[in-house]
């Protein structure tokens, strides 16, 4: 095997399973055991304007993309055909889609890290985690950036659905064939493998707000009553969920 | 009819003298941790004053609490569901810090590490956020008094401004204790997206599941009193919890009401028709939104009243303790207690006996004899200014009930001091107002004389529920929660 087959399967094949993996078992990990720290670590108490410019234009810039990602990456060229969406308006929908939310990401972003660098309550408030996830969404997006300019919007535009949609899709029916990915441009080649960096990232951050948006909230009774539970509880010691802190031995002491 | 048991309680602002002692015991059990050095659980304001956050009176502005729609529904005046989910990205409505304060500490250090030098050493003021030296221009309680206060800064003078500030500004002033209201009709638990918010079907009470909040803020904004706060440091919210541990398990009454030093503070059981709720909520007039909420507290001594509650598994102790309630008799019976601010219609569980000293003093101010209860009722009207003040915080702006409550207290006054000087019941002045005189003499020693076990009638939790609570202390020991979190200065490593 050479060096460069080497290097393929660790960043296409071997590093896309890590990712995975790290992805699933840390958001399994976190929701067992971080209830407490499972939040959106809102800073607007400290800063209220920019935030309310920067936030909303980055958050909807975001579902877009990621709402592209999943369409482009996850349905099959067929299937979309399937529905009457042949490939110019396809490509068509895609760029104007993926212009916009780009425009919208990279505006949101800059206020909000102008906001966390230049306000001093803002920035006391930034972990090094944090620092992380704000560093990996910027890479990611100047990687976006680049792709819509340069391929975009002064090229004719790159194709993905024939190479890395099948290489992506290869992966998650457990046949991932790098092949599918010959001929594919540095730049796309630079955002996957930053990609699988920040999906193993994910669980550890702020970003699994992503998950508790709150959409029952349109159907749910106003005010929510709670009633004491029937049945007896265990005392602190005899849950599992107790047995997580403090002394592990605690529970074969004699009573 | 579905028969439910609140807790309750009552203020009587007459007695108030503004010590603070309250706020600062709840602080130091409740408030004293990272990202909480800007919340009080209970705070005091002096009224007229724009209060704490400013001017959280103006719903105009911050859109807390609920109105009606035009088909006379109840509705989050901030709006509606869809409208929150669209903008979760950011709350418009939210207060932020510098509407509370910023909070301080000192450079204590410098005061012992100082060089010798000719000065004294001095400890600056340092924001306990940023670490920053701070210019001190605005802080807990700023207005302590009427220190500094302008008319327009208090959204309730509204209109009344020159006259009440102008002519009033040597006499009126009293004391308005706050924390949360646990109403029947939460708006900030409606305003949850999360879920994370609730009312507890036993006893009432309002919480935050720290474990399910995911810092939307909504329940901060919706709350039109302002009582959650946003903790930044653990992101998560929280509020007054009632003291419940204390109260529900031991029957203890809360923090601030047993540190009291002017005993201002009665707690005690209501019973409510939970099916009747909204209905009252919807009360077409604001200013019979107080007459509807007195109605609905049941009579604990109706036999249908006590079935019903059985029905529906309310415990013996309870409909026991309402039976003695305290705030039941303040409330319905005497009819001297009023609601903070009813128009919000989230229907408050705290409630106000107004204050009458206030007006007496300007009563005798104005040349009147304050101990004449026939010229004192004349001077009520003369008083309107104020009255409608007090009108505009505790009873929508219908100055009929503050009248009905001032009246009642000057009859219990006057009634006692004849009955004390001459021996005579003048039942005379009992019936002027409505009333019998042994509610008179109630009244009195509920108001004057009553010991902590009149004045706090909470059932003791039964020990076979020992379990059952046990599932309620979940959530404070997190870190960052009650009972954790060291701390070690502004700059804390916090960790999401
Ligand atoms: S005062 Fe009422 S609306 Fe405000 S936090 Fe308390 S229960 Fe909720
Ligand atoms: S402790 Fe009592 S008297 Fe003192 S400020 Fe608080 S409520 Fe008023």
């Amino acid at each position: 095997m050479n060096t460069k087959n080497a290097w393929e399967l660790l960043l296409f094949v071997i590093l896309p399973y890590v990712s995975l993996t790290i992805f699933l078992l840390g958001h399994i990990w976190r929701y067992r055991f971080d209830q407490f720290g499972w939040t959106s670590r809102s800073t607007q108490l400290y800063e209220k304007k920019l935030l309310l410019l920067g936030s909303p234009l980055f958050h909807y810039g975001t579902l877009l993309a990621i709402g592209g990602h999943a369409l482009g990456l996850l349905i099959p060229a067929s299937w979309t055909e399937a529905i009457g969406l042949t490939e110019r308006p396809y490509n068509l929908l895609a760029e104007v889609a993926g212009t916009t939310s780009v425009v919208l990401i990279i505006i949101g972003l800059v206020v909000l890290t102008v906001r966390r660098a230049a306000r001093d309550r803002v920035r006391q408030a930034t972990t090094k985690l944090d620092l992380a996830a704000f560093s990996i969404l910027w890479v990611m997006i100047l990687l976006g950036f680049g792709q819509t300019v340069i391929f975009n919007l002064l090229g004719p535009g790159y194709d993905y659905r024939p190479t890395i949609s099948v290489w992506m899709r290869g992966i998650f029916s457990l046949q991932p064939d790098v092949a599918d990915l010959s001929g594919v441009p540095t730049l796309y080649m630079v955002h996957i493998t930053m990609a699988w960096v920040y999906l193993a990232l994910f669980p550890f951050t702020r970003f699994v707000h992503f998950w508790s948006m709150p959409v029952w909230y349109l159907s749910r009774p106003f005010v929510v009553y709670r009633r004491r539970r029937r049945e007896a509880l265990l005392s602190p010691g005899e849950s599992k969920r107790w047995q997580t802190v403090g002394d592990p031995t605690r529970n074969e002491r004699p009573r | 009819m579905q028969v439910q048991a609140h807790l309750m309680m009552v203020m009587v602002l007459d007695k108030c003298l503004g010590c603070h002692t309250c706020s600062v015991t709840c602080k130091q059990a409740w408030t004293n941790r990272d990202g909480v050095d800007y919340v009080w659980f209970n705070n005091v304001e002096t009224k007229p004053g724009s209060g704490y956050p400013k001017r959280w009176e103006d719903q105009a502005h911050w859109r807390g609490g609920w109105k009606l729609d035009r088909r006379g529904r109840l509705k989050l005046r901030a709006g509606g569901r869809g409208q929150k989910l669209i903008t979760i990205f950011g709350n418009f409505d939210l207060p932020a810090i510098d509407d509370y304060y910023e909070p301080w500490t000192y450079d204590y250090a410098k005061l012992i590490d100082a060089p010798l030098a000719d000065g004294p050493p001095v400890a600056t003021a340092r924001s306990r956020i940023t670490g920053r030296p701070m210019d001190l221009r605005w802080g807990p309680n700023w207005e302590d008094n009427l220190a500094g206060v302008k008319p327009a800064d208090d959204p309730a003078a509204a209109g009344l401004e020159r006259e009440l500030l102008g002519r009033y500004e040597e006499v009126f002033l009293f004391y308005l204790p706050r924390i949360c209201n646990h109403c029947l009709n939460p708006s900030c638990v409606a305003s949850c997206p999360s879920g994370a918010m609730y009312k507890r079907a036993s006893d009432g009470l309002v919480l935050v599941d720290q474990d399910k909040c995911r810092a939307w803020r909504f329940c901060v904004s919706g709350c039109p009193y302002k009582k959650v706060y946003f903790n930044p440091v653990t992101t998560k919210a929280e509020k007054c919890i009632f003291c419940y541990a204390g109260v529900t398990e031991d029957g203890l009454p809360t923090i601030c009401s047993d540190t009291c030093v002017g005993r201002i503070r009665y707690l005690g059981v209501v019973l409510y028709d939970l099916e009747a709720v909204t209905a009252m909520a919807e009360t077409a007039e604001e200013a019979d939104l107080v007459e509807a909420q007195r109605q609905s507290l049941l009579d604990p001594h109706n036999p249908m009243v006590v079935k019903q509650a059985e029905k529906n598994n309310i415990p013996y102790d309870w409909i026991e303790a309402a039976r003695r309630s305290p705030v039941y008799a303040l409330a319905k019976d005497l009819r001297v207690a009023l609601p903070l601010h009813p128009e919000y219609r989230t229907l408050p569980m705290v409630w106000y006996v107004p204050p009458l000293s206030p007006l007496l003093s300007g009563i005798g101010e104005a040349g009147y004899d304050p101990e004449d209860p026939v010229e004192v009722f004349g001077a009520v009207d003369d008083m309107r200014i104020p009255m409608q003040y007090v009108a505009n915080i505790l009873a929508a702006g219908d100055t009929a009930q503050v009248d009905d409550a001032l009246r009642r207290l000057t009859a219990m006054r006057t009634y006692m001091r004849r009955l004390q000087l001459t021996g005579r019941r003048e039942v005379a002045l009992a019936q002027a107002v409505d009333m019998r005189a042994e509610q008179l003499e109630q009244m009195y020693r509920l108001l004057a004389v009553a010991s902590r076990e009149d004045r706090y009638v909470i059932p003791k939790a039964r020990f076979e529920a020992g379990a059952a609570l046990q599932s309620q202390f979940r959530g404070a020991g997190g870190r960052g929660g009650a009972g954790r979190s060291p701390r070690r200065g502004h700059r804390r490593e916090r960790r999401p």
